[in-house]
């Protein structure tokens, strides 16, 4: 059996124990969240949460199944990657040398948030795969902080 | 009208058509208790929170109603945990309300304040904490839907103090909202037919019952199929009474203390239909070797139960009784005659097998517990409600009682609960107060939920307790003897055992001892008879074993049938 990454897009309702419900799911039943994003949706009372999870297709049938079960939990969609827009973002904050920074800056397409004298603070948004291969690069710069987000898919 | 929370609440249960209510005051509950005493709610006070909620699941079980369990906040709470878990393990609906402490002190670490959604979350169906008076009404008639719905389930609504004190103008509850709605799953055409394909093909075939046939009350659709198609029939622990137990077809038990036959069958049996089953570890044993001459229908009304543990082939997401309807309505143009004669080898087979390795025991100098059942059995003719604590005692009474209609059999199963039975016992009497109600018990576990002796003597229940006393906590010791050379590390309770006849008497109960083979008999009568609670002793045989026994993870076909006797 192949394990492998998978993706779960959930509509939930917006109602402060819903997460829990969900990250519980996961827990009690010994499967595991990769990273996760929340947030409202154009409706207010609904919240869209994206997990990646991983797993064999058979425990990803059953994740699915069981957060259906859950009562406040709408729809829960397995993302196909073929099919879907996926994107993460990372926060960084570089020190070192403006020139080695602005030609990182130009090579990854990522945006300068703030400059200080001593350091810089960029964002990559991307696939994952261009998130690695940027936060990669920029660990050969004087890398001091990082902030990645979970992935958001549409 | 303006109404406060307490009003709303107590019309919003009765709007549900409850009456009866399990439950122990406490202070974030008082305002609820002073509303109840002015109401016609029957309000069965019980000794400890824990009786509570297994009474109401006996009250469930028995009646197909939703068991209600009203509890102060805190300990009152935790105390129903427990139960709340042995109803979610074998679906049971309940709605358990637990006082809270006041909105402005959650979150404070109050007086006897403890987070009892965020508790109960893995082990509800759902659950609620009620912040607002307006949404009480409407959580009530969710929590209920939601209870009965689909695969049945308990439900819990954590009602703050100041809520039920909180007055508003009281507004007749919506429908429940789509997002507690779950689908309803009918059965696809294709999988049906298929299934009528391979019951025609099928030389060898085996129907496999479980919770979900009592739950889904299908026993009259299961029984018109199994006789239609002649296939031989066995049950999970949960599903006995769903299949009468006096029926040719019937094979009883399978699995760690199943029948010889029911195990041999299922392991050699070209196809296998289970209808409400979720293949607990209990019942398949070694998951390689579990059915693996078969091709497996599954019929089931939860899509987390296909595949969970056995890989099945023909997956029908479906409630019970709806996808029997269905099978019977197909059946009905296919040439049933031919389908019938087809099974004579199969169940011959079956026959012999059942020669092979029948139910039995040895008499001895002693009582022994299964003898002490086949007796109740015989006196009742198998009309009783019989609940069981959990341990040898609830296996003998699966193999040696025969239960022949749904909800009649009270147990445990998937949480293994000591301590379930007797305050189970106690809700199926409130809930049929004519009926002959029995709790099988071992010394151990009775006295895990004793203090409810004076909640059967306060309410005059005439539950009857047969105690299968055997000194020991009597499974746990089988396990030491078998797999951990004979040390019995804390499981000798004989020396402490308390007198029980005494002990009923001290609770105004009648207590009753048999010491000899000879004296069961006319124990049981007297205290059958006896028109209020009993205790009865019955000291048998402190060694005595529940076999055939299926070593944990071992093959089905791999049984032991006596000490030292393997097959």
């Amino acid at each position: 059996m192949d394990v492998q990454e998978h993706t779960i897009s959930l509509l939930v309702h917006n109602k402060p124990d819903v997460l829990a419900r969900i990250a519980g799911t996961f827990s009690g039943r010994g499967y595991n969240i990769e990273n996760i994003s929340a947030n409202v949706t154009m409706n207010p009372k609904i919240t869209k949460i994206t997990i990646v999870t991983v797993g064999t297709q058979a425990t990803m049938v059953q994740v699915e199944n069981q957060l259906k079960k859950l009562v406040d939990v709408i729809q829960a969609t397995h993302m196909k990657s073929r099919e879907s827009v996926r994107r993460e973002m990372v926060l960084v904050t570089v020190g070192g040398d403006r020139e080695k920074v602005m030609k990182a800056v130009g090579e990854l397409g990522c945006r300068v948030l703030k400059e200080k004298p001593d350091h810089f603070v960029l964002e990559v948004t991307g696939s994952k795969e261009e998130i690695d291969q940027a936060l990669t690069y920029l660990e050969t710069l004087d890398m001091k902080d990082m902030s990645r987000s979970g992935m958001v898919v549409l | 009208m303006e109404l406060n929370g307490s009003q709303i609440l107590l019309r919003a249960l009765m709007n549900e058509g409850v009456d009866t209510i399990f439950g122990y005051p406490g202070g974030s509950i008082l305002d609820i208790h002073d509303e109840l005493f002015k109401s016609s709610f029957k309000h069965i006070l019980v000794r400890h929170e824990q009786g509570a909620a297994h009474a109401a699941d006996g009250y469930a079980r028995s009646s197909g109603k939703v068991g209600v369990c009203l509890v102060t906040s805190g300990p009152g709470a935790t105390n129903t945990v427990t139960g709340i878990a042995t109803a979610y393990m074998d679906s049971i609906p309940m709605v358990i309300v637990t006082g809270q402490v006041p909105t402005p002190f959650i979150g404070t670490d109050a007086f006897q304040e403890v987070d009892i959604t965020g508790i109960t979350r893995p082990c509800t169906k759902h659950n609620f904490l009620v912040r607002h008076i307006d949404e009480l009404a409407n959580t009530v008639r969710e929590a209920f839907y939601i209870a009965r719905s689909g695969r049945p389930g308990p439900v819990l609504i954590d009602l703050p103090k100041d809520v039920m004190r909180a007055m508003t103008e009281y507004r007749e509850p919506v429908s429940p909202s789509q997002g507690s709605a779950e689908p309803v799953y009918l059965p696809d055409a294709g999988p049906l037919t298929e299934t009528v394909n391979l019951i025609k093909k099928a030389k060898k075939p085996v129907l496999l019952i479980g919770g979900g046939v009592i739950h889904g009350r299908a026993t009259a659709e299961l029984i018109e199929f199994a006789h239609k198609v002649n296939i031989p029939v066995t049950s999970t622990l949960m599903g006995l009474g769903g299949f009468p137990g006096t029926d040719p077809l019937w094979m009883g038990m399978l699995g760690m203390h199943g029948t010889y036959y029911a195990n041999m069958a299922i392991s050699d049996c070209d196809l296998l239909i289970t209808v409400g089953v979720r293949f607990s570890d209990r019942v398949t044993g070694r998951l390689a070797t579990f059915a693996s001459n078969a091709t497996i229908v599954q019929i089931d009304i939860d899509a987390t139960s296909i595949n969970k543990n056995v890989l099945v082939h023909i997956p029908i997401v479906s409630d019970c009784r709806s996808a029997l309807i269905q099978l019977n309505a197909l059946l009905d143009r296919n040439g049933l005659e031919k389908i019938r004669e087809g099974r004579e080898d199969w169940i011959t087979r079956i026959g012999e097998w059942r020669t092979e390795g029948p139910m039995s025991y040895c008499q001895g100098e002693a009582i022994k517990p299964q003898c002490v059942i086949e007796t109740l059995y015989r006196m009742t003719k198998g009309d009783a409600i019989v609940a069981t604590e959990v341990g040898q005692n609830q296996m003998w009474a699966a193999q040696f009682f025969r239960f022949d209609k749904p909800n009649t059999f009270l147990t445990s199963g998937g949480l293994g609960t000591m301590g379930y039975g007797f305050p189970a016992a106690i809700g199926a009497q409130v809930a049929f107060p004519d009926r002959l109600v029995v709790d099988i018990a071992g010394d151990g576990s009775i006295q895990m939920n004793i203090q409810e002796l004076a909640t059967a003597v306060n309410y005059k229940l005439p539950v009857k307790v047969v105690i299968l006393n055997n000194g020991y906590l009597g499974m746990v010791r089988q396990w030491q003897e078998l797999f951990y050379e004979k040390r019995y590390a804390n499981t000798g309770i004989g020396g402490q055992v308390p007198d029980f006849v005494k002990l009923a008497e001290a609770y105004g109960a009648l207590g009753l001892r048999a010491v000899k083979p000879g004296e069961v008999e006319a124990t049981l009568a007297k205290g059958l008879e006896h028109p209020g609670p009993v205790l009865m002793d019955f000291v048998v045989e402190a060694e005595e074993k529940v076999f055939p026994m299926v070593n944990p993870g071992a093959s089905l076909t791999d049984m032991k049938l006596s000490s030292g006797i393997g097959m």
